[in-house]
């Protein structure tokens, strides 16, 4: 069920500015609705953040993953184990870079016997990698529309994702990549039947959301061209705070930015929080050195417990008995 | 004894979810699958409330009018005072990464043993009675409201959680169900709903000192009961000390060691390498006192664990003792290693551990003021300060199991496996995705190794199973070692059903064999009092050689005789 709602709901979110970015709407799409949803993002994913920081960690349980570090003859393992907040930052690192918790994902296979195969599967972890660095470089190559002069690193990036040189203009790989990735992400959701199982509705809309963004893109590239100095007008019209919208920019420009407006809105309510929720994760973000030093409870209380002189109490006459030493006589 | 199929019918597992979505579900109570609810008289001991008599398997729980309140106030309360809860609610992607992670998922197939609905079931409910988009769209935002069978649903599945983690390993934004499941349970304890395989040993704990209730003589008594099985097996006779004010260590070890086989052996494996050191400069104590280092109080509540916990330090600045060892035990370990030292400030009168025979400073223990039995065992094997004879060992072909708490919960690998390395002479890795941070469970953790559970015990118990199978058959492996208490007695259930040639043993049990006191009798049987394969063999050759002798001698006295 979730999928057909998630499905219809974008197919809702492009309509909506097909029919009404016309005329005066085109101030409403053009202008008003990006401001809106730059505005909830920012105010979304600050008041998501703070209501993490501001959430004590009462206790510093990192899932440690490799040796600890004890003995100086011990090798320990400072990534997966840091003892440090050196270690703390690489581990951060590594696991927001490059996924690595994901990079252990295995496959589980029952077989006759019963024999159980746990074989690796890195499919999640190439397609997570893919998404989200094709996504970061097609939001890099947008600077050439938000900045001016254009940037150096645009233009490189530009000419190194176009190296195929094939299409006119040239083909960007990233937001072929993105594309795939975002609908083998979509795809496996529904083919594996755990996945689909567990999946919600809330799985699927950001997905279809992506892929109706990256394709409306697309179109807008290769297919159904619009006056690109016109877009960059109206872009540099909102980041200067001078807003304008020039004439003649096609429908499929508005459908692209409504997308894109709906998605950085909808981004602090939704699990894509992930992103900033991940710097916040107690298993990760802590080195393991509780031993070495104290962790404090902000809000440890007083506890009632059985005490040696209540206990001594209890079994004092039995204790005398087989000669174990007492408090009292 | 919940009936058990046989192992062939067990793994018929079906991994394919049902039809209807989980929600739509309501939870069936299945034979072997949940464990009896707690009485009221272990309630009564430490003020758990809601003290009933009761039973998992009434339609009527007997809860308080307010529970649904209670129950939503006491989330609220947690979401404010754990990050990780907050976080670990609200940034799930559902990526199943951790899906196939869990033995309980493994060995069962149920879609709400997959690490990831376990924690939805809860999440769930926080979408639907504590966000705006789960309160106005319910189910379509994934949010539902909680029920009495919601409600229950959450007292089967979080008593069908070890609390193992490896599910967090694999997360890759560290998502820990075992949190996750310890915070559930906290809310179910708010309405007097845990397990009696629980509540039982925290009360007892709470008032004898144990788990297992053994009252101080008895302890006492226990432990000289080993002694004198010492002193068969070696001819001396060790004499601990307890309760012993001015001594410099306190030893702490979990109550199961001394209470049942094997881990007694494990316990005689510590009391004689203590005896071994006296002579070298030890000086340390038992206490009945602190006669538990497991913390059933772990898996009832952050309070309860505190609670219980209180006692090991307690005692260490009662008895005046430099600093703690402590013994073999998973969940114990990580509580004194994450937990102790937060809920309680360490006495100043404790010191960094320095070892009195090799005067190695603990200084990665600087603050906490304990120490692992098999961190100091090693350090005494590295210095050179133990005599030890492995062959002692050679009857038994050695792996070696990490417990999920001091793999996960502490990083405790190298140790162990470098004091077997020097007691034994067989030793074989199980594969690489089942030990270390990647270890499976022995499928009984947190309070759950009770026997009307033991259909879902075994099913979880299938990967760790698995492994072992695969180094029996591969190299002939017989005897899985490890060093937890709760291991001790669940692996060997495990092993009886799944792989029933190998024994169960704690690492200082093999210590105990392998060590050489000083004017010790010649060795026949090790601690388990199992003669010597080659003792038969031995004496055999003695008595021919000494029928020999006999001939030589009377052929001799004949020839003599004839002269
Ligand atoms: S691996 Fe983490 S994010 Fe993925 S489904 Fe499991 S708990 Fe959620
Ligand atoms: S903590 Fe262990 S038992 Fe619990 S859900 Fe995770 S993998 Fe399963």
């Amino acid at each position: 069920m979730g999928v057909w709602v998630s499905f219809f709901a974008v197919i809702v979110l492009i309509v909506i500015p097909w029919v009404g970015a016309q005329g005066a709407g085109q101030y409403l799409f053009g202008i008003v609705i990006p401001y809106v949803a730059v505005l909830v993002f920012i105010l979304g994913f600050v008041y998501r953040a703070t209501k993490w920081a501001k959430t004590p960690v009462p206790f510093k349980i990192p899932t440690t993953g490799g040796q600890m570090k004890s003995l100086p003859w011990i090798k320990s393992n400072p990534l997966d184990n840091p003892s440090n907040n050196a270690g703390v930052i690489a581990r951060m690192a590594l696991e927001v870079l490059a996924f690595r918790s994901l990079f252990r994902n295995s496959k589980l296979e029952l077989r006759e016997g019963p024999k159980l195969d746990y074989a690796s599967n890195k499919w999640l972890w190439i397609a997570a990698l893919a998404f989200h660095y094709t996504f970061l470089v097609v939001f890099i190559r947008h600077f050439r529309l938000f900045m001016e002069p254009v940037p150096g690193f645009v233009g490189l990036l530009e000419s190194v994702d176009g190296f195929m040189e094939v299409g006119l203009p040239r083909l960007m790989m990233s937001s072929l990549i993105l594309l795939l990735a975002a609908l083998y992400l979509f795809l496996r959701r529904v083919a594996v039947p755990q996945l689909r199982y567990i999946s919600l509705a809330a799985d699927y809309f950001p997905l279809f959301l992506i892929i109706g963004l990256v394709s409306s893109g697309i179109l807008m590239r290769y297919f159904i061209r619009v006056d690109i100095t016109s877009v960059k007008e109206l872009i540099m019209g909102l980041v200067s705070f001078r807003p304008t919208v020039p004439e003649g920019i096609g429908v499929i420009f508005f459908i692209h930015l409504f997308l894109l407006s709906v998605l950085i809105a909808y981004f602090p309510f939704s699990k894509l929080m992930h992103a900033g929720g991940v710097f916040f994760s107690p298993t990760r973000n802590l080195p393991n050195d509780n031993r070495v030093k104290r962790h404090i409870n902000p809000w440890n209380y007083p506890v009632k417990v059985h005490t040696y002189s209540e206990y001594e109490d209890d079994f004092r006459e039995k204790m005398k008995e087989v000669g174990l030493p007492v408090e009292k006589e | 004894m919940a009936k058990v199929g046989s192992p062939e019918e067990l793994a018929r597992i079906d991994y394919s979810p049902p039809k209807k979505s989980w929600m739509d579900i309501p939870p069936e109570f299945r034979e072997g699958r949940w464990c009896y609810g707690s009485k009221a008289k272990d309630h009564a001991v430490v003020g758990l409330p809601n003290p009933r008599a009761w039973s998992p398997a009434d339609e009527d729980w007997k809860l308080p009018d307010n529970w649904k309140e209670i129950f939503l106030e006491g989330m609220r309360e947690r979401l404010h005072k754990y990050r990780s809860f907050q976080l670990f609610m609200d940034i799930c992607v559902r990526c199943g990464a951790c899906a196939d992670k869990c033995h309980f998922f493994i060995g069962s197939g149920d879609p709400k043993n997959m690490p990831v609905l376990r924690a939805e079931l809860l999440r769930s409910i926080y979408r639907g009675e504590f966000t705006t988009a789960g309160k106005i769209m319910g189910k379509l935002a994934g949010g539902r409201k909680l029920t009495y069978d919601v409600f229950k649903e959450l007292f089967y599945y979080f008593f069908q959680c070890t609390e193992c983690r490896r599910c967090s390993l694999f997360c890759p934004y560290g998502i820990d169900t075992a949190e996750v499941t310890m915070i559930g349970r906290e809310l179910l304890n708010l309405l007097g709903c845990n397990i009696d395989w629980i509540t039982g040993p925290v009360a007892n704990c709470y008032r004898t000192g144990n788990h297992l209730g053994i009252q101080p003589h008895a302890y006492h008594s226990m432990l000289e009961f080993f002694c004198e099985e010492i002193e068969e097996i070696t001819g001396i006779l060790p004499e601990p000390s307890f309760n012993r004010k001015g001594a410099e260590i306190l030893f702490i070890t979990p109550s199961g060691d001394v209470f049942a086989d094997p881990g007694t052996f494990t316990a005689m494996g510590y009391i004689m390498l203590f005896h071994y050191l006296e002579g070298l400069g030890l000086d340390l104590t038992w206490s009945t006192y602190a006669s538990e280092g497991g913390n059933f109080g772990f898996f009832t509540s952050h309070e309860m664990a505190k609670r219980l916990n209180a006692k090991m330090y307690a005692e260490a600045e009662r008895l005046g003792v430099k600093f703690i060892i402590g013994g073999e035990c998973g969940h114990m370990w990580r509580v004194c290693n994450q937990y102790m030292d937060t809920f309680w400030e360490p006495p100043k009168s404790l010191e960094t551990p320095v070892s009195p025979i090799t005067g190695t400073r603990f200084e990665h223990a600087k603050e906490h003021k304990m120490i692992h039995i098999c961190e100091f065992t090693a350090d005494l094997i590295k210095h050179g300060k133990l005599n030890l004879d492995p062959s002692r060992n050679d009857p038994y072909r050695v792996t070696f199991h990490d417990s999920c708490n001091t793999a996960r919960g502490m990083g405790f690998f190298e140790e162990p496996r470098y004091v077997l390395e020097n007691i034994v002479n067989h030793f074989h890795e199980m594969p690489e995705s089942t030990i270390r941070e990647q270890t499976f469970c022995c499928g009984s953790g947190s309070g759950l190794n009770t026997d009307e559970f033991m259909d879902m015990r075994m099913r979880g118990a299938l990967p760790r199973a698995n492994a072992v199978q695969y180094v029996h058959d591969r190299h002939d492996v017989n005897l899985l070692s490890c060093i937890c208490a709760i291991d001790r007695a669940t692996l060997t259930t495990l092993t009886e059903y799944w792989v029933p040639d190998v024994e169960v043993s704690g690492v200082h049990e093999l210590l105990g064999n392998a060590l050489i006191l000083e004017g010790e009798k010649k060795r026949t049987m090790n601690l388990r009092g199992e003669e010597f394969p080659w003792v038969e063999e031995e004496e055999e050759e003695e008595v021919e050689e000494a029928a020999e002798e006999v001939a030589d001698e009377e052929a001799a006295g004949k020839a003599e005789g004839e002269e």
